[in-house]
């Protein structure tokens, strides 16, 4: 017996056994008070069918997807590093093709005509709304975010506080609190977004300039706080914020220039439009910044933050800058999905959801914007197809199990996320390419 | 150029530097020496604004700096090669060399022809990040980013720590050749044989005190220092 545990091969089968044994129970269906093994049992005795071909039990399939685990896993430790010899040199050639200017145009044109067109090609209105509320939000969310992160290389665990800024700002200038609004005017949504922006950076400078001289898990502590802070306020100030009730009576966008008049209603297709629009400037002026002379700062201050002052730049200015940036961007996506729904409620505004966020920047890739917004969507939709298609046996709160499962995944495989920023990329591909080819991994990859 | 008055530095309960004066003259290269703990370290992030003196005061060309930040001292023309080099890691030896010009306006690519003229090396590695050089092409590659702010005051901590004794040779030919070119180095350096023999005048810190200071000629000649600093180093 002991014989066969030194056998690599049996380690391998065993891993491979057990890890789909856990994944069984994982999306089994769930035990009950009355009979506390029947998650156990069920998880594995359930009747299953076998892709269809066969009606089993569950441990059966779960058995054969050992086995091919296995054998991948084999195969994989015998020509692993062949393919991916194989694969760096075949994708080593459009990586360099894909930095000529007409190339990268190509692909973004017809990137917008699918982002245009999505609407009139999905249309069940599950989705649809799903394409605003959960994902097109949630991009402009992990964007912003990404400015703080992955930029400027910040830990912002109060994000949410700034999103919440938005969303109350919405109510308060459109007259949906119970606190007056500004001049007594009620104002229409499309005012409400500067407004917003400028409170959000108003909040994130507030905050971001006596902390952010703090580091590391310091700094994480006090945004945490902050954003337990904004919550709390939106509960308990009754009077202000309409307590734990919050508001149901925002209005929707509308536009009355002269002849020209649009209501925002109920349909979220003309919201998916007004987002997408706000998505694609907001990815434009990201883009630029990361290759301004403010991005120069940040990617200096988070290599190192002494060596950042010995040539001539003010740390706390330019994490400051990013912080106010970084919330700006979230409380216009409060100002979106306040007035798309109409209401706003403080339950909404957790911790929860500021992780949900950082789960999206760190699984697409920090500091990258392709990554951040990919990343985005992945998960978004998948939680999406999830709560609109469950499996047997899912319940909303499983979700976390797989997000979890996926990260832990993602850090074991790709670290540096989905899409590395470039800068990482390139230090991965030096490293795998050994000293000599240094030179030639570089030359396709200057700016 | 630079003058400094009685800067008295405490961490918390401990003195750093108790009081020490000393000054810097154009177009000079000085050497401040001394053992490990001596006040070297602290004496250059105190002139480059890393630690603000408790008491005293600094001038630097006729103004007082005493509590300039030190993200300020390189527009004043304060250029500093922190110790371990400090490059950035991930950033090309090009882009590296760019942040160096970050607080400077217009166009710096005549600054980076010269930097490549004098360190050959950086330009062959010049699409190679930072990470991946040598201790002493990284080394140089400080050096090179202090000196694209065009600073008329370059400090450079421990410029040998953790090189070969060849490379050192060469950072110490092409330290001299920064001061010909106009350049005023203070230089911090446990290698006191290497620094004196570069150096015009020297000053020997012990306990965070200025012990004496003279021409660096006598300074290789005194008795105490040979005794304390030079005593191996002396013979090779």
């Amino acid at each position: 017996m002991k014989r066969y545990f030194a056998n690599t091969h049996f380690k391998r089968l065993m891993s491979s056994v057990a890890a789909m044994a856990i994944l069984e129970l994982m999306t089994g269906p769930p035990g009950s008070a009355l009979d506390p093994t029947a998650g156990f049992t069920g998880s594995f005795g359930e009747a299953s069918s076998f892709f269809g071909l066969f009606r089993t039990q569950r441990w059966v399939v779960f058995l054969f997807i050992a086995f091919i685990m296995f054998g991948l896993w084999t195969s994989w430790l015998t020509w692993g590093a062949q393919v991916k010899t194989a694969t760096t040199k075949a994708m080593s050639v459009p990586r360099s093709v894909s930095h000529k200017q007409p190339v990268r145009w190509g692909v973004t044109l017809v990137l917008l005509v699918v982002a245009l067109l999505l609407p009139h090609l999905i249309t069940d209105p599950f989705w649809q709304a799903a394409m605003v509320e959960q994902i097109a939000v949630y991009v402009l969310l992990a964007l912003g975010l990404n400015v703080v992160v992955g930029f400027a290389g910040l830990l912002d665990l109060g994000f949410v506080a700034f999103y919440a800024i938005g969303a109350y700002t919405t109510a308060w200038v459109t007259g949906a609190l119970p606190t007056a609004a500004p001049f007594g005017i009620h104002f229409n949504n499309f005012y409400a977004i500067p407004i917003a922006i400028g409170l959000a950076m108003g909040a994130g400078i507030i905050l971001g300039a006596p902390t952010l001289r703090l580091r590391g898990d310091y700094l994480a502590i006090v945004t945490l706080g902050f954003g337990e802070i904004i919550t709390i306020f939106a509960n308990n100030l009754y009077g202000i914020t309409g307590g734990s009730q919050g508001t149901k009576t925002i209005p929707h966008f509308s536009l009355h220039v002269g002849p020209v008049k649009y209501l925002w209603g109920l349909t979220p297709v003309p919201y998916y439009y007004l987002t997408i629009v706000f998505v694609i400037l907001f990815l434009i002026g990201f883009r630029l910044l990361e290759h301004s002379r403010v991005g120069r700062a940040w990617t200096a201050i988070r290599e190192d933050e002494v060596a950042a002052e010995s040539v001539g730049i003010n740390p706390l200015k330019y994490k400051v800058m990013a912080f106010a940036i970084g919330a700006s961007t979230a409380g216009f996506a409060g100002v979106v999905t306040a007035s798309q729904s109409n209401t706003i409620f403080p339950s909404s505004f957790t911790l929860q959801f500021s992780i949900n966020i950082l789960v999206l920047v760190i699984f697409g890739g920090m500091g990258s914007i392709t990554g951040v917004v990919l990343g985005a969507i992945v998960i978004q939709t998948g939680s999406m197809y999830l709560l609109h298609t469950p499996p047997a046996g899912y319940q909303p709160q499983d979700l976390y199990i797989y997000l979890g499962a996926l990260l832990v995944v993602m850090m074991i495989f790709r670290p540096a996320g989905l899409v590395p920023s470039r800068r990482r990329h390139r230090e991965i591909g030096l490293a795998e390419a050994g000293e000599g080819h240094m030179d030639e991994v570089l030359t396709g990859d200057t700016p | 150029m630079l003058e400094v008055h009685d800067a008295v530095v405490r961490y918390g309960a401990i003195t750093a530097l108790h009081g020490i004066s000393f000054e810097v003259a154009q177009g000079e290269i000085v050497a401040l020496l001394g053992a490990n703990g001596a006040g070297k370290t602290t004496t250059l992030r105190m002139l480059s604004g890393l630690h603000s003196p408790q008491s005293g005061q600094i001038i630097f060309e006729g103004q007082d700096v005493t509590t300039t930040k030190a993200h300020q001292f390189t527009s004043l023309g304060i250029g500093h090669v922190p110790e371990g080099r400090r490059i950035f890691p991930q950033m090309t030896v090009e882009e590296n060399l760019e942040m160096g010009a970050f607080g400077r306006r217009g166009s710096y690519s005549d600054d980076m022809e010269r930097m490549y003229q004098t360190f050959p090396i950086l330009k062959e590695r010049r699409k190679l990040i930072g990470g991946n050089l040598s201790g002493g092409e990284q080394q140089m590659l400080a050096i090179g980013r202090a000196l694209m702010g065009q600073p008329r005051l370059l400090l450079l901590d421990e410029p040998s720590m953790g090189l070969a004794p060849m490379i050192v040779e060469t950072i110490f030919r092409i330290i001299g050749e920064i001061r010909d070119s106009g350049t005023t180095v203070l230089v911090v350096e446990q290698n006191a044989a290497q620094a004196l023999r570069l150096a015009d005048r020297g000053y020997v810190m012990e306990n965070g005190r200025i012990v004496f200071g003279d021409s660096a000629s006598n300074l290789l000649t005194d008795a105490r220092v040979r005794a304390v600093y030079l005593g191996e180093s002396a013979d090779s």
